[in-house]
């Protein structure tokens, strides 16, 4: 079955893959010249499906499980130990909150923070620990991923080309545009993130660590080469390009409080891009005729992608059908 | 007939709802329809209404059959609500402003002497200001007297869930003003909290964080639209005066004046 697939962020990239893995001879074309440039460059990585669910509907938890073992399956970049939720001490109805919310955690105190995040040590005095949860580095992941698409799979790449899916000389066309899809689907809007990444060699983490916070609830993703992820802002809006002050105050201001020595990182990149999103932040499949549009994954793209990709791909390789995100 | 009415203009529920903080703007829709509100406020800042902004929340707002009232929220000084102000009166197309001059980023509390300033410059210019204020009613009576014709003192700190803070000093300014209408905006945590400011006679309640941050936001709004009904029932019916002995409802035999 020949395959075409728009867009090569983590949405088409894990469709790709999932086509590839069922026979189909899969082309993926993209409009920038380089795989994973759009929403899914700026993005935690963090496969945090418990954490999630403190706002999130059960779909994503459903969604992000599945999602977490195809990570885990086909590629060695996770790290799973776990995401620690913490809060300053006035908070502390914050984190009560996020518990009750949630499941498959377990408060620890300050001798377990420390064991766990040795730099932590004596700065919170209490915290939730989700052990089951894991991480990865997105940018490492997808190009990893379109390695093994192009080494494994033979799938081809059309970079730097943009096509429109009524143009596409295949049986299928699956249309991961994201937030550019908006001209086919009308009820997609933006939610606008900002994020940094900070580098500093005075504090090491482990694993995400959420900062609970009544104003500007953060996270603090730790990547290689003493670098640190710190997002992301929310705010109901389709623009991509500008990262206000107020942001940047918020988001270091969040670092810092976890730990002092943020404050002496040197800022290694700013970025802002929009995340797709539907009326109700759940991630859809709209089928109309070959056009299959995977879309609205909110701040849960790599959470979420590979339990849609997995879904859309049945769908037409094996005609089923999932109400759930045929919506 | 028990109508309520912000600048002649009738209002056909007790309970105003801010809109920031929910999971979803579809649950936020039918938390709206669900607590029945009238009134949404909305904050300019965050949902940056201009240019191709957050063009779909603001559609999902408009459609909603709502009045709106833009918040001045985050504003820190005067100047900076006033422009605010100026600004949401061509975004959202009202005069209406909530006015919110914040003097602590840290307690959220209100910056009294910033907020008449501001009140003043904004009356003057047409604007119709519901200010955020404290429970102090010289505080209020400054901010009649440059223009302010309804008044929203806090029940408890932003966000802070806990109720009526301080019932003295409320009583005392819905004593000390009663015809001016009054809103308690800020503080409230669960239904029995509206209910208590309704009993007490205020004239509706704000609330956003209570119902926005609830494991269920659409039950929660309907659980304060009924606490706003029977408060306000409450207020109106006359309550007995509470006493510190019992009171048996049948005669005592052999003491005569129990």
């Amino acid at each position: 079955m020949k395959i075409a697939v728009i867009g090569a962020g983590v949405m088409g990239l894990v469709t790709a893959h999932h086509c590839a893995l069922r026979g189909g001879t899969v082309t993926v074309y993209e409009r920038r010249a380089e795989a994973g440039r759009g929403c899914s460059w700026y993005a935690g990585g963090m496969l945090a499906a418990w954490c999630e669910m403190e706002s999130a509907e059960p779909l994503i938890g459903e969604l992000g499980f599945e999602s977490l073992a195809y990570w885990k399956t086909h590629f060695s970049h996770v790290v799973e130990k776990g995401t620690l939720v913490i809060a300053p001490p006035r908070d502390l109805p914050d984190l009560k909150r996020f518990a009750a919310r949630t499941t498959a955690h377990q408060w620890i105190k300050r001798d377990e923070i420390a064991a766990l995040e040795p730099d932590l040590a004596d700065r919170f005095e209490t915290a939730l620990f989700f052990d089951r949860e894991a991480h990865l580095d997105p940018r490492e992941t997808l190009a990893a991923l379109k390695t093994k698409l192009i080494d494994e799979f033979g799938v081809s790449f059309v970079m730097d080309h943009a096509v429109t899916a009524e143009d596409c000389d295949a049986d299928y066309v699956f249309d991961c545009r994201g937030f550019e899809a908006r001209d086919a689907l009308h009820d997609l809007r933006g939610v606008k993130g900002e994020m940094l990444i900070l580098r500093t060699k005075e504090v090491s983490l482990s694993r995400p660590v959420r900062l609970l916070h009544p104003r500007i609830p953060v996270y603090i993703v730790p990547r290689a080469d003493h670098h640190f992820m710190v997002g992301a802002t929310m705010i109901e809006s389709g623009d991509r390009t500008r990262f206000s002050a107020r942001s940047m105050v918020e988001l270091l201001n969040a670092a810092y409080a976890v730990h002092p020595a943020f404050g002496e990182a040197e800022i290694i990149e700013m970025g802002t891009d929009v995340r797709p999103a539907f009326a109700d932040n759940l991630p859809r499949i709209r089928r109309d005729g070959k056009i299959l549009r995977l879309n609205g994954l909110y701040r849960h793209g790599y959470l979420g992608a590979p339990a849609l990709a997995r879904r859309a791909a049945e769908i037409v390789f094996e005609q089923k059908s999932f109400p759930e995100v045929e919506r | 007939m028990d109508s309520l009415a912000f600048y002649g203009v009738p209002v056909a529920s007790r309970l105003l709802l801010g809109t920031a903080q929910y999971p979803s703007p579809s649950i936020l829709k039918d938390a709206i329809e669900r607590s029945q509100a009238d009134i949404l406020t909305v904050s300019l800042r965050r949902e940056s209404t201009g240019g191709s902004g957050g063009r779909e929340f603001w559609k999902l707002i408009s459609g909603m059959g709502c009045k709106i009232l833009p918040n001045t929220a985050g504003c820190h000084s005067a100047k900076e609500a006033i422009t605010t102000a100026e600004m949401a009166r061509d975004v959202f197309d009202t005069d209406w402003i909530k006015l919110e001059v914040i003097g602590n980023a840290d307690t959220l509390q209100p910056d009294v002497f910033g907020l008449v300033e501001a009140a003043r410059e904004l009356s003057a210019q047409g604007f119709k200001v519901f200010p955020y204020t404290t429970d102090d009613v010289i505080v209020g009576e400054k901010l009649l007297s440059v223009g302010c014709e309804v008044l929203m003192p806090w029940g408890a700190p932003i966000g802070s869930g806990k109720g009526l803070n301080n019932r003295f000093a409320l009583k005392a300014m819905r004593a000390h003003f009663p015809t001016v209408p009054l809103v308690i905006d800020a503080g409230l945590g669960v239904p029995s909290h509206a209910a208590d400011a309704m009993e007490l006679g205020f004239d509706a309640v704000l609330l956003n964080t209570a119902v926005a941050k609830a494991g269920d936001p659409v039950m929660m709004a309907e659980g304060f639209a009924l606490a706003v009904k029977a408060g306000r029932l409450a207020y109106r019916a006359g309550a007995i005066e509470a006493r510190d002995m019992a009171v048996p409802s049948t005669p005592v035999f052999g003491q005569p004046f129990v």
